[in-house]
């Protein structure tokens, strides 16, 4: 009785996760959608202890204190353009409490004491426990070295050393030896009932140095695919645990943010046109815009302006686009902006703003921040919507943004950022810069855009030439 | 063990249906808010936790309780605090 009561508790829950999920297909519905989800999270976690013998109250009421005080401290105290980082952080801690429950479980079976021991798990369940620590692990360490270098703690240099790949291997294999030993130590085959705890113990040392091994070699540019992956790693595995505890509100829901993960890693891929096996191998970007020397490669020249002529040439432009990026969302401009497009609106002139799908930290990043500075959602246009509105434009304002525009993608076949699609800034008219230096972008490309005989450069704090900017045009409408 | 692998394949399909169709404005959002359903491993933190038997068990699993809530509580307000953005411009158009 009490049983199918869990089962149907769990069945609701997953009933609201997918009904939570389908309202994030539209911003109207998505909020409503968000608190469906954690509702059913409160009815799993709810059905759970009332119904499952759990009797250590106190444990139960401190963990969730803690765990609620921590969570929530964060979320309130988190800025907009740090948002991926604390999305890796909290996904590490997923893939570490799934990895502890299948611990759990592993420490319950090699409990000599316990009515459970070693030589009544079946192979396929020890195996499965093994999974999930290995995947909880991996997930756990990765994401906090994906952290440590979304966060400037590490450096984004891809990094790597001699023998590295021999490395992985090597603890792949004992990670695979483990898993292998840890299913055979079960169902009797091994006598002692620590036959369990020894291969788990060295699974998850092995796991915790691959999440590790796999991250670090990965540079900056590539991190938000690496944060999605991992992800859905963390989602699946919950499902894993949910194979261990033989639980379907697991089972269903971490296969939901399995699929989530793998899907935003899929369109991340393709809007950088990498492959994933290319992201994982690594070695592509580095720690992006740097202040720094302006060195001009040779025969290249670099036309300088500053924030009066743009005034000028924006306040006498019939449309003008903006293609903001993550240097715009550090330097905390987007209200500058946000007020810069509503006095040109005010004279007349068309503004918007064109979004690259890879433009920020992860997927849709630069959407959050222009929503936090409420520049209003019908003026933001999708890559494929504002490229053909380029060659009719008569300034393009970039500011913070690098390679997402360019030009080498399209037509610079030895680039590594060839084929990548990218908004088509240097067919309008007149293209402004707004950048601190020359310095490569993301990706440790040089970017040809800042060279071409239509882009004059604006350089300086984003935060700083666009209010500038602002002041220059009120200025002028004064006059 | 096959009714587990049969809800794993269809909530897989049922996945990939709803969430391909998420647009991109709303992907930051849904990252973390999917992120904050992971956090289901709460459940199996819980019923580990319970298992008084062994206290390895309960000790592993109670730290498994506070990561996975830190991944919840602070998954769905993080989420909550970028849906509110969205929702609030929606009313109020752009004051000129």
């Amino acid at each position: 009785m009490e049983r199918a009561l869990i089962d149907l508790a769990y069945v609701a829950a997953a009933i609201l996760f997918i009904l939570g999920l389908k309202r994030m297909q539209s911003p109207v519905t998505a909020r409503v959608g968000n608190a469906l989800a954690a509702s059913g999270m409160l009815v799993a976690v709810v059905a759970t202890l009332f119904l499952q013998e759990i009797l250590s109250w106190p444990m139960i009421v401190s963990g969730l204190a803690l765990g609620g005080a921590v969570g929530g401290w964060l979320s309130q105290r988190v800025e907009m353009t740090d948002m991926p980082e604390l999305v890796a952080v909290f996904n590490g801690f997923g893939g570490g409490a799934s990895a502890l429950v299948a611990g759990a479980e592993v420490a319950r079976y090699a409990q000599q004491a316990s009515v459970l021991n070693a030589a009544t798990v079946a192979g396929s369940d020890a195996f499965v426990i093994g999974l999930s620590i290995l995947i909880g692990t991996v997930t756990f360490s990765g994401s906090f070295v994906a952290y440590g270098k979304l966060s400037g703690r590490l450096s984004g240099q891809p990094l790597t050393f001699p023998g590295m790949r021999g490395f992985t291997i090597g603890m792949l294999l004992v990670a695979g030896a483990a898993l292998v030993q840890m299913t055979r130590g079960a169902g009797g085959l091994l006598v002692e009932g620590t036959g369990l705890a020894y291969p788990a113990l060295a699974l998850c040392l092995a796991a915790l140095a691959l999440g590790v091994l796999l991250v670090v070699p990965i540079g900056g540019a590539d991190m938000p695919v690496v944060v999605s992956l991992l992800n859905s790693y963390s989602g699946l595995a919950a499902t894993a645990t949910g194979f261990v505890l033989n639980n379907t509100a697991l089972i269903v829901s971490g296969t939901l943010v399995g699929a989530a993960g793998m899907i935003l890693t899929v369109i991340m891929c393709d809007a950088m046109n990498r492959s994933l096996a290319n992201v994982m191998l690594g070695g592509f970007g580095g720690d992006g815009d740097a202040p720094g020397a302006i060195d001009v490669p040779e025969g290249k020249t670099v036309q300088e302006t500053s924030p009066d002529d743009t005034a000028i040439l924006t306040s006498y432009a019939e449309q003008v686009i903006i293609v903001p990026g993550y240097g715009l969302a550090v330097a905390q401009a987007q209200h500058a902006v946000r007020e810069l497009a509503d006095l040109l609106q005010e004279q007349g002139i068309t503004v918007k703003y064109a979004i690259h799908p890879v433009a920020g930290r992860m997927p849709g990043h630069m959407n959050v921040l222009l929503a936090e500075a409420n520049v209003p959602y019908e003026q933001l246009y999708e890559m494929d919507e504002i490229n053909p509105e380029f060659s009719t434009t008569d300034v393009a304002l970039v500011i913070g943004a690098n390679d997402v525009v360019n030009p080498a993608a399209r037509t610079d076949e030895g680039s590594p950022i060839y084929g990548m699609p990218i908004l088509n800034v240097d067919e309008a008219e007149t293209v402004v810069v707004f950048k601190r230096s020359l310095s490569p972008g993301y990706s440790g490309v040089q970017n040809d855009l800042f060279f071409a005989d239509n882009t004059k450069m604006l350089f300086g704090d984003a935060k700083e030439t666009v209010s500038a900017l602002v002041d220059e045009v009120k200025a002028l409408q004064a006059a | 063990m096959l009714a587990n692998i049969i809800h794993f394949v269809l909530s897989a399909f049922l996945g990939s249906e709803i969430l391909s169709k998420v647009p991109q404005t709303l992907h930051t959002p849904l990252m973390s808010g999917a992120n904050a359903i992971s956090g289901i491993s709460i459940v199996g933190a819980l019923v580990a936790a319970g298992m008084t038997e062994s206290p390895w068990a309960q000790w592993l699993g109670f730290a498994a309780l506070v990561m996975a809530t830190i991944n919840v509580v602070g998954g769905f307000l993080v989420t909550d605090r970028m849906l509110e953005m969205f929702v609030k411009k929606k009313k109020a158009p752009p004051a000129a």
